[in-house]
């Protein structure tokens, strides 16, 4: 096996991608839980009661949020196995990480839900989105020196933001790490992918809730 | 005017072109059983979307117990209750558990939501299913589910939607002994759709609507009133006869019905009949006096039968019922 870079193998650079990857395939489970509550009429129930479509909408995208977590952390306790090592302050820090991408990523989710009715459709919405995103995201190879179209691509994928931070509190972040992902010259550090991922997450949950709100 | 439950002036809603709702106005007072009788796509549905806040009006306002339903939404909702035409129930989860989350939806304060899901499971008769899963509940068991949701948190103003719609008939009068019931017992006030007339005469008052316009309202006495006379059957020894005696003592021209002997109308049958069997000379075998449906009604108004529309419904609803298991 070779190396990458600081004594870090391929599997072990895959290692933080796969748990990203595992919470963002099972956050987008938010919208999938609100089309189906539609389909199935239990969403008039919700509606009719009196609590806001804010609630409605938090409340989806916190709970898929917290289902996610668990698989992502199954995974992450397979890190021994392929030489990764873990301290409990890792482990500490990686559950808000993966509870934030998996919130960010739910709220998407829950934004297409408001709009796309059928279920049929939703799942072909969220396939297209899904593979680009994994694919462009820096969960199968470094995003470092790739062609500039790719380059594009990856840096303007907001799931790139969101396995950032896993990956460098996983295999430790310092400032000249090839993994690092820099944005118009600049080095994006822990903090910076944290907002980054963040603000979408939270432009998400807004734009839901507008468009919650604005249909009948 | 305080104490109308529902105050509806000059509702209307437009789906596009389409005026599904076209400018309908009514007070429904507190405590009463208000039926809204029309055929399949008669704006029914639509009008109860409006009133509870789910659909927003195209003009014309609607205050539901003093509450107006596009500018007070979380106080409507709070205090009116709903069984939807198609279920709303979450299939996945036990009977107990879908009142659970009702109650902690309305927030039905802790120390008597236990006491009251019980109670209300035992009303409809579910208390023995309460930990099934409603996947594995009947359709009438659904109903009655949903109705004692519905109830929970002790609306003022309850909404039905066809609360009947395709279930059998045993069923069908169990859930309107259960309506009727809580009209009394607790004074709520019930606005609710039907396609079916024998149903729509168990309200205090009625109101019919067609392709989005209020056509009558009114008590289901006075409305059949409008269609006038009686209604009666004989069965005689000699029809032919029967006829003549009949054309010339009351100047009556009675028909032949295959199925009933003869018929013919009179103003007020229960006054007519009595003297009608002493001094009739033709042999009667047997009478019968109905006095008219709404079937009639609805005829006389529209030009049209309501019943053909309900049967097709009915069908519809079962398929669509079949097509949702389809997809677990
Ligand atoms: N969301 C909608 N979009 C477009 N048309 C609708 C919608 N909902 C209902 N309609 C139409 O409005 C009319 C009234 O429907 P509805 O209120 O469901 O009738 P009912 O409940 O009396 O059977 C029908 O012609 C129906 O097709
Ligand atoms: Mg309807």
């Amino acid at each position: 096996m070779g190396f990458l870079s600081d004594g870090v193998d391929f599997i072990q650079f895959m290692f933080p991608g796969i748990i990203g990857m595992t919470v963002l395939m099972s956050s987008f489970m938010a919208g999938v839980s609100l089309v189906w509550d539609r389909e199935f009429g239990f969403l008039k129930e919700v509606l009719v009661a009196p609590i806001s479509r804010t609630s409605v909408a938090v409340g989806k995208t916190f709970g898929s949020a917290t289902v996610a977590l668990p698989t992502g952390i199954i995974i992450l306790l397979l890190a021994p196995l392929v030489g990764v090592s873990l301290s409990v302050s890792t482990v500490l820090g990686i559950i808000p990480l993966m509870f934030l991408l998996a919130a960010a990523m739910g709220s998407l989710g829950i934004l297409l839900a408001t709009r796309i009715k059928s279920m049929q459709a939703f799942q072909v919405v969220m396939q297209m989105l899904m593979f680009p995103m994994l694919f462009l995201s820096g969960v199968f190879f470094p995003v470092d020196g790739l062609p500039g179209w790719m380059n594009v691509l990856v840096k303007i994928n907001p799931a790139t933001y969101g396995i950032a931070p896993i990956r460098q509190v996983i295999l430790g972040g310092s400032a000249d790490s090839p993994f690092n992902i820099s944005v118009f010259g600049h080095t994006m550090s822990l903090w910076d992918n944290i907002i980054v991922i963040a603000l979408f997450g939270l432009i998400m949950t807004l734009l839901a809730m507008w468009s919650f709100h604005s249909q009948e | 005017m305080h104490n109308y439950a529902i105050k509806v002036e000059n509702l209307a809603k437009d789906f596009g072109e389409l005026h599904a709702v076209d400018g309908i106005s009514f007070n429904v007072a507190s405590g009463e059983i208000f039926g809204f009788l029309g055929p399949n796509g008669a704006g029914k549905t639509t009008t109860i979307s409006v009133l509870c806040t789910l659909t927003k009006p195209t003009s014309g306002r609607a205050i539901i117990n003093g509450y107006d339903v596009v500018r007070q939404q979380s106080k409507v909702r709070q205090s009116i209750g709903l069984v939807f035409q198609d279920s709303s129930l979450d299939e996945r989860l036990t009977g107990l558990q879908n009142l659970r989350f009702h109650a902690m939806v309305y927030n039905v304060p802790s120390s008597v939501r236990d006491k009251r899901i019980e109670d209300m499971l035992n009303m409809v008769e579910l208390w023995d299913k309460r930990n099934s899963e409603v996947s594995t509940y009947s359709g009438g068991m659904k109903r009655r589910l949903e109705l004692a949701r519905g109830l929970l948190h002790h609306p003022k103003v309850l909404f039905l939607d066809e609360p009947t719609l395709g279930l059998d008939p045993q069923t069908r009068n169990r859930i309107w002994e259960y309506i009727i019931e809580l009209g009394k017992s607790e004074g709520t006030t019930i606005f609710l759709t039907t396609h079916y007339m024998d149903e729509a005469e168990k309200a205090d008052r009625i109101a019919i609507i067609d392709s989005g316009k209020l056509v009558a309202m009114d008590n289901p006495i006075n409305l059949k009133n409008m269609v006038g006379k009686d209604i009666i059957s004989i069965k005689t020894e000699d029809d032919s006869k029967a006829i003549e005696e009949i054309k010339s003592r009351y100047a009556i021209e009675a028909r032949n019905d295959t199925n009933n002997g003869l018929i013919f109308n009179v103003v007020n049958g229960e006054e007519f009949l009595p003297g009608f069997i002493k001094e009739f000379t033709t042999k009667i075998l047997s009478v019968s006096l109905r006095r008219p449906s709404l079937d009639d009604v609805f005829l006389k108004i529209t030009g049209r039968e309501i019943r053909e529309e309900g049967t097709k419904d009915g069908i519809r609803a079962m398929v669509h019922g079949r097509s949702r298991r389809m997809h677990h």
